[in-house]
């Protein structure tokens, strides 16, 4: 913390002039320093779509409990108490009846908790973009923007057209 | 139970406030002010959030579930009696420490809406397979 060094100086002057005030400043300006450039970080970061990261995890019918879509599937974790699950759920259902072929499915974190570790899951709402195979390609945590799951599509769709020789 | 997003977040700003005053002015009075505030929150009647309900009457377009923010609000309490006990004790390094990171959550939440405590939440309630019903 900053300015410790000072605090503990003045500390033996007394009981009384326990919190310098000086030290207090500069902790407070020191902490919401710290607080705005966490929370940009955490901005630019939350809901972004990136690379699935699990090895070309694949998830098929079974685990996810519903038919995958026939050109891309949107999985999505979500729980009871979690504030931006519901507005990721309008955005994802509103790209899958857009998008022909894409499916949206939706899995309660709490009751599949073997798949949210398999995963790695920490944080709700997670987005899964799954290809035709259910290989993850796209990955979110935190609720993610319309045109970002757009574009995620687009990636997964051309992952199916450069793997055809993986399918089944 | 529900909780209006809008009240929480002005609570928050609130919280901010007093609680970079707290590390201005070293006042121990403010402080265990605010340990009350946070004890009210955790039964959902903050008196922050209360005033908010007084000046703004429209409803909320949209609610959420009120046990994340309650439990934030504990966790706020259990930083706030820390600080206390630095303050009282004269161990600045705790009284400073303390009331400095329920300062950032307080920030994080009100700047951003980013919910520290509740995000603890989620995951200690992945901790406990047992309680899933």
């Amino acid at each position: 913390m900053t300015g410790g060094n000072d605090g503990r100086a003045e500390i033996i002057s007394g009981p009384a002039a326990v919190a310098p005030h000086v030290t207090g400043l500069w902790v407070a300006l020191a902490t919401l320093a710290l607080g705005l450039a966490a929370g940009l970080v955490w901005r630019s970061r939350n809901g972004r779509l990136r690379e699935g990261g699990d090895g070309g995890m694949r998830l098929g019918e079974a685990a996810i409990g519903a038919p995958l879509g026939e050109r891309a599937t949107l999985v999505q974790f979500s729980t009871a108490f979690c504030q931006p699950c519901r507005a990721t759920r309008r955005i994802l259902h509103e790209v899958a009846s857009m998008v022909p072929g894409v499916r949206h499915v939706e899995i309660d974190a709490e009751s599949r908790l073997d798949l949210v570790r398999s995963l790695g899951i920490t944080r709700t709402p997670t987005v899964l973009v799954l290809d035709e195979s259910g290989t993850v390609v796209k990955r979110a945590s935190g609720q993610p923007r319309k045109a970002d799951v757009i574009t995620a599509l687009g990636a997964a769709v051309s992952h199916n057209t450069s793997h055809n020789s993986d399918e089944m | 139970m529900r909780a209006d997003p809008r009240a929480l977040r002005f609570g928050a700003a609130v919280t901010t406030v007093v609680l970079a005053t707290v590390l201005i002015t070293g006042s121990v009075w403010l402080l265990a002010a605010q340990a009350l505030v946070f004890a009210s929150g955790t039964v959902g009647r903050s008196p922050y959030t209360m005033l908010f309900r007084r000046l703004v009457t429209s409803p909320p377009k949209e609610t959420e579930d009120a046990r994340p923010p309650r439990f934030a609000q504990a966790v706020g309490l259990v930083f706030a009696v820390a600080g206390l006990v630095g303050y009282l004790t004269g161990t600045t390094p705790l009284a400073l420490g303390a009331t400095a990171a329920a300062l950032l959550a307080a920030f994080l939440n009100a700047a951003f809406g980013l919910c520290l405590g509740c995000e603890m939440y989620l995951l200690i309630r992945r901790l406990q397979p047992g309680r899933v019903s």
